[in-house]
């Protein structure tokens, strides 16, 4: 059976679950309770907060480094599975060939690092 | 089945809330205060007392636990209630659960085991019982970025349901922060995959027995230094503990993404970050230094240059030798752990631009060119 291969996993699942589940429970249940309006004020060094923060708009630099982000975590996510096999295909003489390959791939993603650099969108400023 | 579940129990109760928590949670707190007291000339913690006791102020944590749990709950008008209470755990429960694949020590051995001319240990007459490390998994490396990935999202959802600006200014700092430095610590691992291939952390763990020209232990470190400095340094900055601490910095946004937590919320995540330090230190130990090899040392003796020595012969031997060598790896994690806190409490904190800076212009054109270089000696050889 598949899944008794991954006992251990699920077992450590609960368990962090569970660790986590008694820190959030001591959280709720120890401790005083009682709220003032004041207490419950989101902090903002003691003045009253002017706008709500969630509808509020933030830096354009984050959105650019989430786009980056995708873009070269795909690079790593190609390179690793050929970082893998490159064994197996060297075993069967295309050894360079591979490399060949993926220094191509290498190359029109170092562009791409070049021409987004180039075009200021790795500053921050 | 039952005894399998028994002694997964028992490995995740000594790794996870043995070694993990009093690592994460005691020693590096006490290691980090007093540490940081010696540096800065002050005394530490050092008033706590039980029944007039007090070794190393070591009562004072205990005191703090107490103190935290006893705090009120605050959770601030306008906030997403549920993200806010799920925030810590989507932090806190990845760095238990990456621990599944450390190997604290390679396999047990039923029979005999035996050192090929390779440096290669194999067991004869009998099979592996994993008793070591909580679960083998074949893709373990990939399996621990996976899962330490998924704290990106806790300190995002913290930011953004605590309604306060800022947490908000943490929240986005921190995802940055970390995705930014996934990228060039996934990128620097290539070129050691190319030389290891294998996804899997105990057999790298056994690779690094090999030994150059007989005499020089090929660790990770060896063969990939420049790796080796690019995967410590993206792994602090994962770990936003300073000098790489932007989403938590006090003198800009308060604490960051938690600022609006409080009790054994706020320690929950605060424990998280010890974890994942301790995490990293694990990770980089296995990768990179030999896991839990120690040079020269095998489980069927010691060799040195042709020179096979086996002190209180063959079946104690194995025995001290795992003893030896589970502690070689606690070492090294420790070390590394001690490392990273003097690192913080020695370097002052970057500007968030010199942060993205390091990230993208530096290690990630330097590990391409890593891996680019690695593949041609590869390659050629």
């Amino acid at each position: 059976m598949l899944i008794a291969n991954y006992i251990p996993l699920i077992l450590l699942v609960l368990v962090a679950i569970a660790v986590v589940g008694g820190i959030i429970f001591a959280a709720e249940f120890f401790g005083p309770k009682n709220p003032t309006r004041e207490k419950l004020m989101p902090y903002e060094s003691g003045s009253d907060p002017l706008s709500e923060p969630q509808a509020s708009r933030f830096s354009v630099k984050f959105y650019m480094v989430a786009i980056s982000f995708i873009l070269f975590d795909l690079e790593t996510v190609f390179v690793i599975p050929w970082a893998m096999s490159w064994r197996e295909s060297a075993a069967m003489g295309h050894g360079f060939y591979s490399f060949a390959v993926m220094a191509l791939f290498l190359a029109i993603l170092t562009i791409g690092l070049v021409y987004e650099w180039s075009q200021g969108g790795l500053e921050w400023d | 089945m039952m005894v399998e579940v028994l002694i997964s129990l028992v490995k995740i109760f000594v790794i996870v809330l043995g070694f993990v928590m009093a690592v994460a949670g005691l020693l590096t707190l006490l290691g980090d205060r007093k540490q940081s007291s010696k540096i800065q000339n002050r005394v530490g913690p050092n008033r706590a007392k039980i029944l007039g006791i007090g070794v190393l102020g070591i009562p004072h944590f205990l005191a703090d636990g107490l103190k935290l749990v006893l705090k009120e709950n605050i959770v601030p008008a306008g906030a997403n209630r549920f993200l806010h209470t799920l925030a810590p755990v989507l932090v806190l429960a990845p760095a238990l659960i990456g621990w599944a694949v450390i190997p604290f020590m390679d396999h047990y051995c039923t029979g005999t085991m035996q050192t090929t001319a390779e440096y290669t240990e194999i067991c004869v007459g009998g099979e592996w019982k994993n008793y070591f490390s909580i679960m083998h998994l074949n893709a373990g490396l990939l399996f621990a970025f996976a899962i330490a990935a998924i704290s990106v999202y806790g300190a995002a959802i913290a930011g953004w349901a605590s309604n306060s600006k800022y947490s908000l200014l943490g929240g986005l700092r921190s995802s940055a922060q970390m995705i930014s430095y996934e990228v060039s610590m996934g990128l620097s691992l290539a070129g050691i995959l190319l030389i290891y291939g294998t996804l899997d952390l105990n057999e790298m763990a056994r690779m690094q027995g090999y030994l150059l020209w007989d005499w020089l232990p090929m660790w990770g470190v060896v063969v990939q230094p420049l790796a080796f400095f690019l995967f410590f340094l993206a792994g602090m900055a994962e770990t936003k503990r300073a000098p790489f601490d932007l989403p938590e910095g006090e003198s800009e946004i308060v604490a960051g993404y938690l600022t609006e937590y409080s009790t054994m919320k706020f320690a929950g995540m605060q424990l998280a970050e010890y974890a994942a330090t301790v995490f990293i230190a694990a990770l980089i130990a296995v990768i990179f230094l030999g896991g839990w090899q120690i040079p020269y040392v095998y489980a069927d003796g010691i060799r040195i240059f042709d020179n096979h020595w086996v002190p209180f012969g063959e079946q104690a031997w194995y025995w001290i030798s795992i003893f030896l060598r589970v502690h070689a790896m606690i070492f090294k994690i420790l070390v590394l752990v001690w490392l990273q806190f003097m690192m913080r409490w020695t370097l002052p904190r970057f500007r968030y631009d010199q942060v993205m800076t390091l990230g993208w212009k530096i290690l990630l054109p330097l590990s391409i060119a890593n891996l680019f270089v690695t593949a041609l000696i590869v390659t050629l050889l």
